[in-house]
């Protein structure tokens, strides 16, 4: 629907027929140079994944094609060689995997409680999701911390996961949603004898499925990329999760860096194949918060 | 009975929302509660602590090394929001004309660096902005016969290097928020300026840009945040929390250093207290200013 509204936006402009063409190709050349140079990066590691670590110590990080020195040698590693790489890899996605499920599930029951009810301490408490997402997480890294180490939960997952489980913006996003849904569905539950609890479970639920694609994009980035609390948290190799055990990669001593770059091309790729066969829930998720200001 | 009380309308949406009232009161009240608290006291983890009153305070209004992350963290944030609103806006509004081709294509692509992480991006940037003159940026410069740079040496530079990953990274998303708000604002507008004889820059000037107020405000409010407690970006920049004279430390960078780094919670949660009151405060500036909270009224 929006974008008939935009072409029918289109048709209606003012912009005579004759100066077209110089002003499309003026955009498209433009936005090409800008996707351009936007893709540098991309293209530079990728093309350093199959250099060896020590052309890129010599020499930095450039975009000279040289098949003399290119080899699959840093993939071949990657897979068959002696290191953690892929016990990271598959404990960032175990993480990301139990993190979305609990977030979504958590959130989207907390966000009916507030969408389909009134009831005492409403508003002060919707505030205080409001309130959440105002304070900065990372003053509250060292109190955390703390409470964190005297619970006795140091590494482990829990004390990854329980922080962000009812997720200030997802239940915002989730109760938007709900909002729109009609209240007459309650009511009929209700009249069909089902409970509270039933009423949700069996007839609310289903019909946010088409939300929860969002919410899972957004919330499955935000932690499969996560970084500083984990890092807090985790002190076994074994536990660690991707961008961690990337990061453990760069010592003082010397950079691993034969492993480092294939495996942070290879990090994207999971990513990249998810948004391009989910890109409207990508870019749904992302945008969310800014629809209703 | 207890199953009854449980079920009734009355108690069931404290039963929805108590997960909530449990992160909030567990993850959020107590630890901004001991935060404030610590920021009095001198604490190091698992011993006694000793109450100093305002000590941390007062030593951290002297502390240059602080300031000087303030500073930086400010400069960055400030610089974030000069860059990293306009030219979003003025690209969403591009995108969004009739005659652009592959619009969907462009808009992937451009929003492609936000699926990166920070420690991913930031190791690439570094590697782009190394001091080698064959590394990326040097050979770039060294076509138009400019030596090569130290970049990560320099403040300037240094900077340069951060806002450069921080732009690449954003831009795309920020033009997103644009799209969206840009999709909300209703064709007549546009159809009756045409009427009145209104040019583009006045039709940019008197309806989009009032209209996407909105989305302003909230880029904004999450850019003043985001700025303001920036950390892994300069942490992967400088590959570590130490830059040379500490051209890269920012609040959140200091926070790490004081209380993971050298164990002196209590000084570290004055620098955490001061981050949130410098943020609310500029958040609450920004809102009051673009009449926010007249409009809720």
């Amino acid at each position: 629907m929006k974008k008939e509204a935009t072409l029918k936006m289109n048709e209606r402009s003012s912009i005579s027929v004759k100066k077209h063409l110089p002003l499309k190709i003026g955009l498209f050349v433009l936005f090409a140079a800008l996707c351009g140079v936007i893709l540098v990066p991309f293209y530079a590691i990728a093309l350093s994944s199959f250099k060896p670590g020590e052309e890129l110590i010599r020499y930095g990080l450039n975009l000279k094609f040289d098949l003399s020195v290119m080899s699959f040698d840093n993939y071949a590693y990657l897979f068959t060689g002696d290191h953690s790489y892929f016990t990271w890899f598959f404990n960032s996605l175990l993480l990301t995997v139990v993190q979305v499920a609990l977030t979504l599930i958590i959130s989207a029951t907390v966000a009916y409680g507030f969408a389909a009810y009134e009831f005492k301490g409403k508003n002060f408490l919707f505030i205080c999701v409001l309130l959440i997402m105002m304070v900065p997480f990372e003053i509250l890294l060292l109190p955390l911390y703390t409470l964190i180490f005297n619970l006795g939960m140091m590494n482990t997952y829990s004390a990854i996961v329980l922080p962000g489980i009812a997720s200030a913006a997802t239940i915002f996003f989730f109760r938007q949603y709900l909002s729109g849904i009609p209240k007459e569905i309650i009511a009929a539950g209700r009249v069909d004898g089902a409970s509270e609890y039933g009423i949700y479970l069996r007839l609310i639920l289903p019909i946010m499925k088409p939300s929860f694609a969002a919410m899972a994009i957004l919330n499955g980035m935000n932690s499969w990329n996560n970084f500083l609390w984990p890092f807090m948290v985790l002190s076994d190799e074994r536990k660690y999760t991707l961008p961690i055990g990337l990061k453990t990669l760069l010592t003082p001593y010397g950079n691993n860096y034969d492993l480092l770059i294939v495996g942070s091309f290879f990090s994207i790729i999971p990513i990249f194949v998810l948004f391009v066969a989910f890109q409207k829930y990508f870019i749904d998720g992302m945008t969310a918060g800014a629809v209703k200001g | 009975m207890i199953k009854r009380f449980l079920y009734s309308q009355k108690v069931a949406p404290y039963v929805f929302v108590l997960p909530f009232i449990l992160v909030f009161l567990i993850f959020w009240v107590y630890p901004l509660g001991s935060s404030v608290t610590m920021s009095f006291q001198k604490i190091t983890l698992g011993q006694e602590a000793e109450w100093v009153g305002l000590d941390n305070y007062t030593k951290l209004l002297g502390d240059k090394i602080f300031l000087k992350a303030v500073m930086n963290s400010a400069v960055y944030m400030l610089c974030t929001l000069l860059i990293l609103i306009p030219l979003p806006m003025l690209l969403a509004v591009l995108i969004n004309n009739k005659f652009m081709w592959g619009r969907e294509f462009f808009k992937s692509s451009l929003f492609f660096p936000a699926l990166t992480s920070v420690v991913v991006a930031g190791t690439i940037f570094r590697l782009m902005f190394g001091e080698m003159d064959g590394s990326l940026i040097n050979s770039f410069l060294g076509l138009f016969g400019i030596e090569p740079v130290k970049f990560l040496k320099g403040q300037t530079t240094g900077f340069i290097a951060l806002l450069t990953l921080a732009t690449w990274r954003w831009l795309g998303v920020n033009m997103l928020y644009f799209l969206s708000g840009l999709k909300s604002i209703p064709d007549d507008y546009y159809e009756a300026a045409s009427i009145d004889g209104a040019s583009a820059w006045q039709k940019f000037r008197m309806i989009t840009m009032p209209l996407l107020k909105p989305t302003t405000i909230y880029v904004l409010t999450i850019s003043i945040y985001a700025g303001l407690a920036m950390f892994i970006e300069s942490l992967m920049i400088w590959n570590g929390n130490n830059s040379p004279k500490n051209i890269g430390l920012t609040i959140v960078g200091y926070l790490y250093r004081q209380g993971i780094e050298k164990s002196n919670l209590g000084y570290a949660a004055a620098v955490g207290i001061v981050l949130l009151v410098l943020a609310m405060t500029i958040n609450m500036i920004q809102l009051a200013f673009s009449g926010l909270f007249k409009k809720e009224d």
